[in-house]
């Protein structure tokens, strides 16, 4: 089962380097756009879209398409950002909270969508940069609400006996400023990269059982494709669940940093 | 399954997906601004404006049924005092009857007895007139024929008037002086 990049009946296994697909346009460049590249704008399209319309003309009274749009932004707001960080800081920081679920959301769902069949997020642009901003968003909010003392509180925690600092200080740096921005890029990235191997896998296998092995093993094709269906589906609830943890994440590092002790 | 990544990814020239590529980055961040922009500057704007909207048409009905409530309680209270006026000036209206057919039966009372008292008087009156006149006529009669029963008696003719009536007279005084003696 060796796997090759032609067409003789070989099996063709998915590759790391699905990721990196050919440049279409300005090759080399810091702008070249490739098919990843091209998802993420469709997406961003659509969702502008979606929600440019849904918000139009909003009435008391919503219209149906109104009401999935308005669901959605309650959702970010009421059960991210409101139970999080409350009334008051929720407002704060509801812009970003929104921005990141959404483009998230419309970056996952991207995956499992016929004929795009890759996230927008399995590249590390954009969970990176979007990991970035969580930790600038939680630092500056920390620094605002306590400025000079921030780093002091999230570093030697008040109430731990001094000695203890040798140990503390290093776990919490680590702990806070380290390991968060890399948990947040690592499991989004990761959960598409794998999502996204694991379909093209299954249907690859599909496509391999029915039409090139032989006989017995055709059945086994039926197999994976129920395995490729069901993963399919799968990978949508991992798209919505993807995004609500890295808002919700994101809104709980700034509600740590908000609530860090004076 | 994931021999065949291994394999898949040993087989060709591999990229570190870890590794971010600038373009990638840029757009990512492109991308984020946008987004940002849009829902913080568009949407949640217009999302705010309807919730305050709502809210308000909720208030709104809530004051207008106050408003019903309150305008509802005032007629009530109104109308019940009304009913209130209404009953006491009934009461008060009945009252005066009462007192004013009162006031018409003493007045009755009084004229009847007043009239009964009159009545009495003049019968009083004519009665004592009639005595009158009866005690006059009767000194005459009796006078007349107390000096024909002496005539009679003595047998002479008390012819002499002035004598006669001097006689009568004196004999009527012992009457009246009998007749109060033995009162």
């Amino acid at each position: 089962m060796l796997p090759s990049a032609t067409g003789d009946g070989e099996f063709h296994g998915p590759s790391i380097n699905e990721f990196f697909p050919e440049a279409v346009l300005f090759a080399g460049s810091p702008f070249e756009i490739n098919r990843i590249m091209l998802i993420r704008f469709l997406a961003v399209a659509v969702l502008l879209l979606v929600f440019w319309l849904g918000t139009r003309r909003m009435k008391v009274i919503p219209t149906r398409f109104q009401s999935i749009v308005e669901l959605g932004l309650n959702f970010a707001r009421v059960n991210i950002a409101e139970d999080i960080l409350g009334k008051k800081d929720g407002k704060r920081f509801l812009p970003l909270i929104t921005t990141i679920f959404f483009m998230v959301l419309f970056m996952n769902i991207t995956g499992p969508l016929p004929f795009l069949n890759i996230a927008g997020t399995s590249v590390i642009g954009v969970p990176l940069v979007l990991a970035v901003i969580a930790y600038v968003a939680f630092i500056y909010a920390g620094v605002k609400k306590n400025p000079g003392n921030f780093f002091r509180n999230a570093l030697f925690p008040p109430g731990v006996p001094p000695f203890l600092y040798i140990i503390v200080t290093p776990i919490e740096f680590i702990s806070t400023f380290l390991v968060r921005p890399v948990t947040l890029t690592l499991r989004l990235l990761m959960n598409m990269i794998v999502g996204h191997l694991l379909l093209v896998l299954f249907f690859s296998a599909t496509q391999f059982f029915f039409f090139t092995a032989d006989g017995g093993f055709k059945l086994f094709g039926a197999g994976t494709l129920v395995f490729g269906f069901a993963f399919t589906l799968f990978e949508v609830l991992i798209a919505l669940l993807q995004a609500y943890i890295f808002a919700l994440l994101t809104a709980v590092y700034i509600q740590l940093a908000l609530a860090e002790e004076h | 399954m994931f021999n065949a990544v291994i394999a898949a990814a040993a087989e060709t020239e591999t990229r570190n997906p870890l590794l971010p590529e600038l373009y990638d980055i840029i757009w990512s961040g492109l991308i984020f601004v946008v987004i940002l922009f849009f829902f913080w500057k568009l949407v949640l704007p217009r999302m705010q404006k309807l919730l305050d909207e709502r809210a308000e048409a909720i208030e709104g009905n809530i004051a207008k049924a106050d408003d019903a409530q309150r305008k509802a309680e005032a007629a009530l209270e109104q109308y019940t005092a009304q009913l209130a006026d209404a009953r006491a000036e009934a009461g008060k209206i009945r009252e005066v009857a009462r007192a004013d057919g009162q006031k018409i039966v003493a007045e009755h009372r009084e004229q009847a007895v007043a009239e009964a008292a009159r009545v009495t008087a003049s019968a009083k009156v004519q009665i004592e007139a009639e005595r009158q006149a009866a005690v006059v006529s009767l000194r005459s009669e009796v006078g007349t024929l107390a000096i024909d029963l002496a005539s009679g008696v003595i047998g002479e003719s008390l012819t002499d008037d002035a004598k006669a009536s001097a006689i009568v007279d004196r004999f009527l005084a012992d009457l009246e002086a009998s007749e109060k003696a033995a009162k």
